[in-house]
């Protein structure tokens, strides 16, 4: 059962995937989403995600995650290129494709005025299942979601948590291969985000299902992916393993603040001896360290030599949002906030569907 | 109608008429304000059935139509709403990428129109049987006046869905409000067609289907079994829904987008 409160920390990968459901995972080739007015959401992506695998598909806001979940999902046809999901190709077979696969997307779509019971026996309806079936199953969902003694309360009593869960127990009512999640913990606690990690897991691990799983948080795709991609302005920028997209990045940086300002540059100056200056807080001074963590006490030494004082010392392994600054120049962090700005950030969040 | 196809607009139908039940504030006031209307009317404009060649002798006989015809329109703004949030929110992704039929969508959310326009048409006839309205067409008039109410509140229903559908915002839908409102005063709801003294009033009111919509159902309460009104009433009514039906399902199928 998934409930808020479940032990955090690292989860299992999908890696030692006892018996997996599907066979083809998903692969996408040169996927073009293109929006009014020439704005290329989504700009000539190619992935696999394999069978069994959790997949990481990490981006600020507005870097074209969501455009492209809702053209794997069938929602938007792509402008350009092919994907294939559960062996079917998106474009052709869009029913195969929505009969093999679960989502939950970005906007936790439910009706406020429905109970979680009343959701579900839709759904299972909608999925023309048989009548003592759509019972069973909206039973057993309620229960692994944690909310059968919410079942019949109105949704718009939920918390943000209750309804993520929800989201995820509609997902799952066909018991599909493959499981979109768009975003699935942002704005959630630190407690039901960790429900919904180890669920997620749970249903990789042991169940065998393929995860797509869109994330602007780091720490959830190092934590639950068994592979992260990378996007940035609808293109992927980076794939692989979060453990092997750090060690392309090697080398740790470390950060230094000095208690007088005006030392600022001096600092600088006997960090550049050491390694090279990379974007760092504005207060501080960052370098990527030449010789690893076994120079940090030759840095102290030096500033100590100098007189500098320092308010602040900090070495930094690498993290994907490293990965991210070296790849795109930018931090995670700084790219959500430009996105926010641009005019055409809109078109990520909600993209608009063709019309016939 | 194939037993999938049955279930999925049976399951649509019950959230459609769980969702109108559950949202008082939208319902109460299609029920009380044609009511209030219609005093107001009949208060003001009671003298009307002095007129020479007025139809019948009590203007709320002759006023008693019209609210049906208000009733249905809160339906359409109402229907045309609910959908609209459904666009809004994602809802209509998630029914999606279920294997629900486009058809379903828009049986099953007019399903909560004809609850609706039931308890509506029920109410405004329980109202008019207790102020002294006794319909021409007898007993038997009663039925076919609720179910041509019901008719026209689909028909306008089914606008409210094409609106939706194809502006995907709630409150485009209701700015249509005022506009279909206008239609309903350009029409013969008032004064008989041929009462009307003002040539363009009495131009546009002709040309309105609405003035035939609310005469089919007049017809009935002042008239009787007038065979040519409830053909026109019928008609136009079972053509507009036909044809924004249409629309709505056109429309849909653009925003399901599905590949």
């Amino acid at each position: 059962m998934l409930v808020a409160g479940a032990p955090p920390g690292r989860v299992p990968r999908g890696a030692y995937a006892r018996g997996v459901r599907d066979e083809h995972g998903i692969q996408a080739e040169g996927l073009v989403r293109e929006f009014k007015g020439g704005i290329r959401a989504v700009d000539g992506i190619r992935l696999e995600v394999r069978p069994g695998e959790i997949y990481g598909f990490l981006g600020p806001n507005g870097a074209g995650k969501s455009t492209t979940v809702h053209m794997l999902t069938t929602l938007l046809p792509p402008t350009a290129g092919t994907a294939c999901v559960a062996g079917f190709d998106v474009a052709r077979d869009g029913a195969k494709v929505r009969a093999a696969i679960g989502a939950a997307l970005q906007e936790a779509a439910l009706d406020p005025l429905l109970t979680g019971r009343e959701h579900l026996r839709l759904q299972t309806a909608l999925h023309g299942m048989p009548k003592a079936e759509r019972r069973e199953r909206t039973e057993a969902l309620l229960e692994r979601v944690g909310l059968t003694q919410a079942a019949d309360r109105k949704v718009r009593t939920y918390s943000g948590g209750m309804k993520r869960r929800l989201d995820l127990a509609l997902a799952l009512v066909h018991e599909p291969s493959i499981l979109f999640l768009d975003e699935p913990t942002t704005g959630l606690d630190p407690q039901s985000r960790n429900a919904l990690w180890s669920e997620v897991a749970r249903l990789s691990g042991d169940e065998g299902v393929t995860v797509f799983l869109t994330t602007q948080y780091l720490e959830e795709a190092d934590v639950l992916a068994d592979r992260v991609g990378i996007i940035d302005h609808g293109r992927i920028v980076a794939e692989g393993t979060p453990g092997a997209l750090k060690a392309e990045i090697g080398r740790p940086s470390v950060e230094a603040v000095p208690c007088n300002s005006s030392e600022r540059a001096a600092v600088a100056e006997v960090l550049r001896r050491f390694g090279r200056p990379v974007p760092g807080s504005p207060k501080g001074v960052t370098v990527r360290l030449d010789g690893g963590e076994e120079a940090l006490a030759d840095v102290v030494r030096a500033l100590e030599t100098e007189g500098l004082h320092l308010d602040h010392l900090q070495l930094h392994s690498p993290t994907l949002d490293d990965v991210f600054l070296a790849k795109t120049g930018r931090s995670l962090e700084g790219a959500a906030e430009e996105a926010e700005s641009r005019p055409d950030a809109e078109s990520e969040g909600e993209p608009e569907p063709l019309r016939a | 109608m194939t037993r999938p196809l049955a279930l999925q607009v049976g399951s649509l139908a019950r959230r459609s008429v769980v969702r109108t039940l559950r949202q008082p504030v939208n319902v109460v006031p299609s029920f009380l304000f044609p009511l209030i209307l219609l005093a107001v009317n009949v208060g003001g404009l009671g003298a009307a059935e002095r007129l020479p060649g007025f139809p019948t002798d009590s203007y709320l006989d002759f006023a008693l139509a019209f609210t049906f015809m208000q009733g249905a329109l809160f339906a359409t703004t109402n229907a045309g709403t609910d959908l609209a949030r459904d666009i809004q929110t994602g809802f209509l992704n998630r029914l999606a990428l279920t294997p629900m039929r486009s058809a379903a969508l828009l049986l099953g959310q007019l399903a909560g129109i004809v609850a609706l326009a039931l308890i509506q048409a029920t109410l405004y006839l329980a109202v008019g049987l207790v102020a002294g309205v006794r319909p021409e067409s007898g007993v038997a008039g009663l039925f076919v006046v609720v179910f041509l109410a019901v008719l026209v509140a689909l028909a306008f229903g089914a606008i409210g869905a094409f609106l939706a559908l194809r502006t995907g915002t709630g409150e485009a839908v209701q700015a249509m409000f005022p506009l279909l409102f206008v239609f309903l005063f350009l029409s013969s709801m008032n004064l008989p067609r041929n009462l009307i003294e003002i040539d363009w009033f009495r131009i546009v009111a002709t040309i309105n289907p609405v003035s035939y919509l609310i005469e089919g159902i007049r017809s009935l309460i002042i008239t009787g079994w007038d065979a040519q009104a409830l053909a026109l009433g019928f008609g136009l009514a079972l053509a507009i829904g036909a044809v924004a039906l249409a629309a709505a399902s056109v429309w849909l199928q653009g925003r399901l987008a599905r590949s």
